[in-house]
């Protein structure tokens, strides 16, 4: 399979099954589209008759050559023969959670997915208790895996800060004695946020994600205090006190679009210019009936904004300066192995998530809808069918993503997305397809253009 | 080449016959978590 596009002048050519990646001229990019395996030793009379019109005949039977040459070194059209590796795809120890530690929160941004922060299932704290009985959880289900990923995750987690504290206190302990290494998170408003906790925070955890969507008036029509007021004045500040002392570690500023500013690069460039270079703004993705929701209507728009802030962020690469847009971060040589590709985001299997009760659901997106409760912690539960469930499904068992250009670098989606839009987490949710694909194409070209100048 | 320049030769065939031993750390990719591709990722296995 191959998948081919113009972006910016010039025509892109990407091996799906290889990773393979090549800049093409105008008469390769029509004549792909005349030409498959399996291939002729010459270019066949009748595609030279057609091109001809528009091209020597000469240099299609010469480009055709190069085609073949490319097929025979299998960075062309080369065979899919990953399905034999979705054995892979079984139950796998438990190594990430996210730990809802409190289901409250200080902002009614509109478009949260958790209700204004409950969940639909009312405010409550996480206690120190049940953060310990999830730390022992996750080592115990863990088995052979050293490295374990803890989010703390809400609703607003300095809502309950004192046991984030302890509980990263007391995992701590239990990694030295167990031989673990946990890797903590944390996602804030940062209302909250104070001297102490950015301290603590720089210290202990591994990434911190930092929400704001970007330009004052797009971030504080969204993003408001129970009383109403605006949160931008407040977190602009102490966001960048947290990430001036954070030095090296990760940390990155997350946004969300929403059809009241389609013109997100306009904040992703106010982030920029607010002196965050990490970034992510993404769509919000809602219940089509709300005014906000982005709905295919709009996608035009938005592919033509992924351009424009192409555009802006070679602008910045251009003059030397450094900026990551999370979106168009792809790592053509390097990136994960091919399996992990395609099983994507482990959810209910590598990853779950547990509520401020206990309880255990796939991932953060799936807390609330009974059907997925896997367990509990204190009656000591783990659905296991719904945890091979989970591991099975990956992009071979997705019948959208099997015939998915773009199924290497989405590894089949958001199964949660998948089953709240569509239904089912093996059914693509359209809308998220069609912007993720876009944000691939966009992120390939950006790659391509690097990798051909160093090239040249 | 003349008509096409190759820019990145591929090696996913590779990563598949040694890959997935799953120490590379959990990718959620949703609008509301930590978001970026999983192709994104660094793989872990020699760490
Ligand atoms: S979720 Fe959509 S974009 Fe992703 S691999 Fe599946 S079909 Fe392709
Ligand atoms: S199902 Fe979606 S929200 Fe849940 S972990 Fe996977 S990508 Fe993230």
């Amino acid at each position: 399979m191959i998948h081919k596009f113009k972006l910016s002048g010039f025509n892109i050519l990407l091996d799906v099954n290889s990773g393979g990646v090549h800049i093409v001229d105008d008469l390769t990019y029509d004549l792909l589209d005349n030409v498959e395996p399996p291939f002729a030793d010459e270019c066949p009379e009748e595609v030279v008759n057609k091109l001809s019109k528009l091209y020597d005949a000469e240099e299609i039977k010469e480009c055709y050559g190069e085609i073949v040459e490319l097929y025979n070194d299998k960075i062309l059209f080369s065979e899919d023969d990953y399905e034999k590796y979705a054995k892979f795809a079984v139950a796998s120890p438990v190594k990430a959670m996210c730990l809802h530690i409190a289901h409250d929160c200080n902002l009614r941004c509109e478009y949260c997915f958790a209700s204004t922060g409950d969940y639909g299932v009312g405010r409550k704290r996480m206690s120190l208790e049940t953060g310990k009985k999830a730390i022992d959880f996750l080592i115990e289900k863990s088995q052979d895996r050293k490295f374990l990923e803890l989010d703390f995750f809400g609703g607003e987690p300095l809502m309950n800060w004192d046991v984030v504290k302890e509980i990263v206190i007391y995992a701590r302990e239990r990694e030295k004695e167990c031989g673990k290494k946990f890797r903590f998170t944390i996602t804030t408003n940062g209302l909250l946020l104070t001297d102490d906790k950015i301290d603590f925070i720089n210290e202990e955890m591994s990434n911190v994600v930092l929400s704001i969507d970007g330009r004052k008036s797009v971030n504080d029509r969204m993003r408001k205090r129970v009383d109403g007021t605006g949160s931008y004045d407040k977190i602009t500040d102490v966001f960048k006190k947290l990430v001036d002392k954070r030095g090296d570690k990760e940390y990155y500023v997350r946004g969300t679009y929403t059809k009241y500013n389609l013109d997100f690069s306009e904040d992703v460039m106010h982030l920029y210019e607010l002196g965050f270079d990490q970034i992510s703004v993404e769509p919000v993705m809602a219940d089509p009936e709300m005014p906000y929701a982005i709905t295919e209507a709009d996608l035009p728009k938005i592919f033509k904004e992924y351009e424009i802030l192409a555009q802006k962020l070679q602008k910045v690469y251009d003059e030397g300066k450094f900026v990551n847009f999370f979106h168009f971060m792809l790592d053509l040589d390097q990136g994960p192995c091919a399996i992990k590709r395609l099983r994507g985001c482990g959810c209910g299997n590598e990853y779950v998530a547990v509520t401020p009760d206990g309880d255990i659901y796939p991932c953060h997106q799936f807390v609330g809808i009974d059907d997925f409760k896997m367990g509990n912690l204190d009656d000591g539960t783990f659905n296991q069918e719904m945890k091979s469930y989970f591991a099975a499904s990956h992009v071979y068992s997705k019948p959208e993503c099997k015939k998915c250009w773009a199924k290497f670098y989405c590894s089949g989606g958001c199964n949660a997305n998948n089953y709240i839009y569509e239904g089912d987490i093996h059914n693509a949710h359209k809308l998220s397809c069609e912007i993720q694909k876009k944000r691939l194409e966009c992120s390939i070209m950006m790659k391509a253009l690097k990798l051909a100048e160093t090239a040249e | 080449m003349k008509h096409i320049k190759t820019i990145n030769k591929a090696n996913l065939k590779k990563t598949a016959e040694k890959g997935g031993c799953g120490k590379c750390q959990a990718s959620c990719q949703s609008a509301c978590k930590t978001s970026c591709t999983v192709a994104n990722q660094k793989c872990a296995k020699d760490e």
